[in-house]
């Protein structure tokens, strides 16, 4: 299996998010970035189909110099090569993204691509349905299990309050859902072994823009924070304030 | 500006997200230039989209391509491109946001996802979406003449403009090739009873301080109560005490209820992130120095226990 998964490079969950002097991106001095939660997902998946039925694994991210720290660590996770397209990120919108992984992917041809469901910074969520339209192969996303045969796999995705039982032949492209498959913590000697694994660098192509952000900010927050005890009377005002000043029941 | 609405029906009547849907179509244009378009649906309840104000409704008539994402992406955009619309808007459930990319591709148009605010300056669209999970909010303007956005659940409340009306209804039959059937969908499982906690309007959320899944139960009772959906924190998931389908947060869900209630949840930021865009937040906790009451217009400093159960009856006493 010839195997393809895009990763990208996030701010941690937990990190304070802060408009930057632009107004138009976030500040990211100080702030920890990881690899998207989701995506370590798709790269455990990814790993145990190449240790079960063999093939060659690359990862791939469209994004500055800083993000070769995650491309180690998918390497690290078991990946065995990167390509690292050279972007600046602020200047890019998904679409952007998109057609520079599919200018790889044609030429990698890879049987089958992962990715996360969604990258935690603009949530997006279009990758995978983008990369489907323009290679014109099969998406499928928010996957909690694969089941792999020759040529086709079948699985289950989420939908709303429930789940789909799919199908689709191969090649096709994967969404993962959180908790597919744990992901693995590299080992010393699999991060030191990373470190001579190729990362093939490579210069994006230059796309116009189909969106542009005009303006970051931090939503409002204008809360009543008025605080009750556990009194019956409180009780009773708590009900009468969802009742006549929120109307919700 | 001449905008295409994609919209579903579910047991005999619109989805609420499609009645919202073309409720934000009407943000863009006016009902004359508003069409929605169904798959393989009901004629009368199609026709209802007239009071949301969509002039017309057509159906395409093909019944086996239900949850797959690449057959209705190809039947939107063919019909968008040989009817010359310009903007497509769809909900972004989870059809929605598979479908949406596609149609861009196709239509080559901008793409903005998850909108929570739309304003037209002139020909240009500008769409406002939360990024990462809420913490932010960015506002981007769609640069190409053709546009599709697809909205977040219960923002955008669907209004009646034309009580009574309907629309102007057709049907039409769309050719699908091999490649646009590529995904077959072979079964579908949703628990009928259950409501997902992204389009529920109340959300009862349960954290650790619950301590034992079974103690879950007064969260779900109290949702039953409110006629809401159970939703938990990352920390309860983890744990396997709850499926991730509940989990609200930066890793989970990102949710805007009418109602959410946050019960023994602390309040870390990244479960701040998934629900801080909730209309009315109430939180229940015991530490009065949790995080979750910086951002709660009610919060009961009280334990769980007890409060959860009282609040229950109470609320049930009103019903």
């Amino acid at each position: 299996m010839n195997i393809l998964v895009c990763v990208s490079r996030v701010p941690d969950t937990a990190a304070k998010i802060k408009v930057a002097s632009d107004n138009k991106s976030v500040e990211t001095t100080g702030v920890k970035f990881i690899l998207n939660p989701y995506d370590e997902y798709a790269l455990e998946e990814a790993i145990q189909l190449k240790e079960s039925k063999g093939g060659e694994l690359t990862v791939i991210t469209v994004a500055g110099d800083e993000a070769t720290d995650i491309l180690r660590t998918a390497l690290a996770m078991g990946a065995d090569k990167a390509v690292h397209i050279k972007a600046n990120q602020l200047d890019n919108d998904s679409y952007f993204v998109a057609k520079n992984i599919a200018n790889v992917a044609k030429e990698l041809n890879p049987d089958i691509i992962f990715l996360g469901k969604q990258s935690i910074d603009f949530d997006s969520f279009q990758l995978s349905s983008l990369l489907g339209g323009l290679l014109d192969l099969p998406s499928v996303d928010v996957v909690s299990s694969i089941n792999y045969s020759d040529g086709s796999i079948t699985g289950e995705k989420d939908i709303e309050g429930g789940k789909e039982t799919f199908e689709t032949s191969l090649p096709a492209i994967i969404s993962v859902q959180k908790g597919i498959k744990e992901p693995r913590y590299p080992k010393l000697p699999q991060i030191m072994k990373a470190k001579q694994k190729p990362i093939d660098v490579k210069v994006a192509e230059q796309t116009s823009a189909r969106t542009e952000i005009l303006e970051m900010t931090l939503p409002e927050k204008a809360r009543a924070g008025k605080i009750l005890t556990g009194s019956d009377a409180d009780i009773d005002e708590l009900v009468r304030l969802l009742h006549e000043d929120a109307k919700v029941i | 500006m001449k905008v295409l609405v994609l919209i579903e029906e579910h047991k005999g009547s619109l989805k609420r997200s499609s009645c919202e849907a073309i409720t934000a179509a009407n943000h863009l244009t006016t009902s004359d230039n508003i069409t929605a378009l169904a798959v393989n649906s009901n004629e009368s309840t199609l026709k209802s989209a007239g009071k949301y104000g969509a002039s017309k409704v057509v159906n395409a008539n093909e019944s086996s391509v239900k949850g797959e994402a690449p057959a209705i992406s190809k039947i939107i955009s063919d019909y968008a491109s040989e009817n010359s619309f310009d903007t497509v808007v769809f909900a972004a459930d989870s059809i929605g946001k598979e479908v949406a990319p596609r149609v861009s591709v196709k239509l080559e148009a901008g793409y903005v996802s998850d909108c929570v605010r739309l304003e037209v300056n002139g020909s240009d669209v500008i769409a406002t979406k939360p990024v990462y999970a809420g913490k932010a909010q960015a506002k981007i303007k769609i640069n190409t003449s053709n546009k599709v956005l697809s909205l977040r659940p219960n923002v955008f409340t669907a209004k009646i403009v034309a009580e009574g009306s309907e629309a102007s209804y057709s049907e039409f039959t769309p050719s699908l090739d091999d490649s646009s059937r590529s995904v077959k969908i072979t079964n579908i499982s949703v628990n009928d009873g259950k409501l997902d906690v992204v389009e529920a309007d109340i959300v009862v959320s349960g954290g650790r301080g619950l301590k034992e899944p079974e103690n879950f139960s007064l969260v779900e009772n109290l949702a039953s109560a409110l006629g809401g959906a159970v939703g938990a924190s990352r920390a309860v998931v983890d744990a396997g005490w709850r499926p991730h389908s509940e989990q609200v947060g930066q890793t989970g869900k990102t949710v805007s209820p009418s109602l959410y209630v946050a019960c023994a949840i602390s309040g870390a930021v990244q479960h701040l992130a998934g629900m801080s865009s909730s209309k009315f937040i109430v939180a229940i906790n015991k530490d009065a120095d949790a995080p979750i009451f910086k951002i709660t217009d009610y919060g009961i400093v009280g334990d769980v226990f007890e409060v959860l159960p009282k609040l229950t009856e109470k609320i049930k006493a009103r019903n």
